[in-house]
């Protein structure tokens, strides 16, 4: 004991703070340039203007519409397609086809999430029929829907119902069941049973996951129905981005083709990065349950 | 001597049991306690004897395999808004509910009142917690002090017969900690509800209650029922609260030891 005292012994220390004006920089907010470097979008947008630029110096090198147009080129087919209302016409089509198909597939994951939520043998089954069901990619589905409905809408819908159903089910399913056992105690403390407590607590506390499968279904959805439109469309009277796309390929109008695959570029960007994005900001990153 | 009042809460020899994945566990067997109004009930006892258990099933989440719970002489049969919980786990609070939306909600979904009144009550009782300034704010950007006073803000808001607190200050850091403590009684003073609080710390029993049951562990037993003053005083055989709550609760290792 006096051992220690003795040879770890050191004088007291007491007020050493430098002034901190002496410090050099305590608090800066930073410079223009720094902070407009710093927003991804920015970063992205110039990225987006150089590529826009190395494809048209190459589709000018090259000097042959057939195979590469130039970007200007593909501005100018859109222009003249949304000019003519075709465009406008196809996309209309496909959105008509694709909500068709999201909304029948979210009304039947809701069933079978319900079913899954409140049978052990619902939940055995579900989890069953996807691992089955998610591997199979929707659009090898088709040839068989075409042979149980023809060539009307009804065979595209099924096959998109079939791109939605498994992914917002199952998350939705795995999200009812990691909502924590404390929230559902608070609901029912407060006198919740039942819908009430499906509504006011479990649905808003699975949101992280059901946000996630909705974006999975309608990122399935949307490549399932331009597919299913390139196989299919063209035995149907009308079509949409997908047709149009195969349609301008037949024709050998090359800026027709980009002009098409951009359209359906920009509109799953727009779908993804902006709707999807907004609600996610507004829900689930503004609760700090998602960063 | 005044006339003792009805008891409010009234635990008439309660057994508890629950099912874990590989065994059948009796966390309380005949546990017999009563809490009058105004009461700062505490149960006391160390893990394992059943007390978070036994909050659970005053709340109605758990029926006793034997005995009876009675609340103003009904038998508790379910979780209700007459019995409030505050738990143990910051993530008592709704994520997606701002600090006044998740006391209206408390107060909404109980249908006990009307949206204006709701929030009007909702901001009384924040300002009385001093969160006045964090009232729109969600509960990811609280520390987890704030949170435990958002849970007994909301808790209190409800008015209920008896507020049930299971360790809500255990997962705070020391200095937090006595802080609480301390805001706790001040609104006690204030209000006068009737609180049941479960702890395994002796000196915050003896600063939280007037009245301090201990538990023994494995299954859960009482042992004893003591009084206590909120501080830690020597008793007329000489012996501090402490001491004295320490022996009973670890009497059978001492006569081993003997």
């Amino acid at each position: 004991m006096t051992d220690v005292s003795i040879h770890n012994y050191r004088p007291e220390v007491v007020g050493k703070e430098v002034v901190a004006s002496q410090i050099g920089v305590v608090d800066r907010p930073l410079g223009t340039w720094e902070r407009i470097s710093g927003i991804g979008w920015v970063r992205k947008t110039v990225l987006l203007v150089l590529i826009g630029l190395v494809w048209e110096i190459y589709a000018r090198y090259l000097n042959n519409d057939l195979l590469v147009p130039t970007l200007t080129q593909t501005f100018f087919a859109l222009a003249e397609s949304l000019g003519t209302g075709e465009m406008l016409k196809a996309i209309g089509y496909t959105l008509k086809l694709l909500i068709q198909g999201y909304f029948y597939g979210l009304v039947l994951a809701i069933l079978f999430t319900i079913f899954a939520s409140a049978t052990r043998i619902g939940g055995d089954l579900l989890e069953t029929l996807t691992s089955m069901f998610n591997p199979l990619p929707s659009i090898a589905l088709l040839p068989l829907s075409m042979i149980w409905f023809g060539l009307g809408d009804m065979s595209v819908i099924f096959v998109l119902i079939h791109a939605v159903l498994w992914s917002v089910a199952l998350n939705t399913y795995t999200g009812f069941r990691s909502v924590s056992p404390t929230w559902r105690m608070v609901g029912q403390n407060y006198g919740l049973t039942g819908p009430g407590l499906v509504m006011r607590v479990l649905i808003p506390g699975a949101f992280p996951h059901i946000l996630a499968g909705l974006k999975i279904g309608w990122a399935f959805a949307w490549r399932t129905v331009i597919a299913a439109e390139l196989v299919f469309g063209s035995s149907s009277g009308k079509g949409g981005v997908g047709w149009y796309i195969y349609q301008n390929k037949n024709l050998l109008e090359t800026p027709h083709v980009f002009a098409g695959l951009l359209t359906v570029i920009l509109f799953g960007f727009f779908v993804e990065n902006i709707v999807f994005r907004t609600v996610e900001r507004r829900t689930v990153v503004r609760w700090g349950m998602q960063t | 001597m005044e006339i003792t009042p009805k008891p409010l809460l009234d635990v008439d020899q309660v057994s508890l049991r629950y099912k874990t994945r590989d065994s059948l566990v009796t966390a309380t067997y005949r546990v017999s306690l009563t809490v009058k109004k105004s009461d700062r009930f505490v149960i006391l006892g160390p893990s394992g004897c059943g007390k978070s258990t036994l909050l659970k099933a005053i709340g109605g989440y758990l029926e006793p395999v034997e005995g009876q719970i009675r609340l103003n002489g009904a038998v508790i049969r379910r979780p209700g808004p007459d019995r409030v919980l505050v738990f143990q786990e910051f993530d008592q609070l709704l994520p997606w509910k701002t600090v006044k939306q998740s006391i209206m909600f408390a107060l909404l979904a109980s249908g006990r009142m009307g949206r204006r009144e709701a929030e009007e009550r909702a901001l009384h009782y924040i300002n009385m917690v001093n969160l006045t300034q964090f009232a729109d704010s969600y509960p990811h950007t609280l520390s987890g002090g704030m949170k435990q006073r958002v849970a007994i803000a909301r808790g209190m808001a409800m008015e209920p017969e008896i507020l049930l607190m299971d360790e809500p200050f255990a997962a705070l850091d020391a200095l937090t900690r006595t802080k609480m403590q301390e805001e706790l009684l001040q609104l006690w003073e204030q209000t006068r509800f009737t609180v049941l609080f479960v702890t395994h710390s002796i000196p915050e029993a003896i600063r939280i209650g007037n009245r301090i049951l201990l538990l023994s562990a494995h299954p859960g037993q009482v042992r004893a029922e003591l009084n206590s003053g909120g501080s830690d005083v020597p008793g007329p055989d000489g012996l501090l609260l402490s001491e004295r709550i320490h022996n009973i609760l670890f009497e059978r290792k001492q006569e081993v030891a003997s």
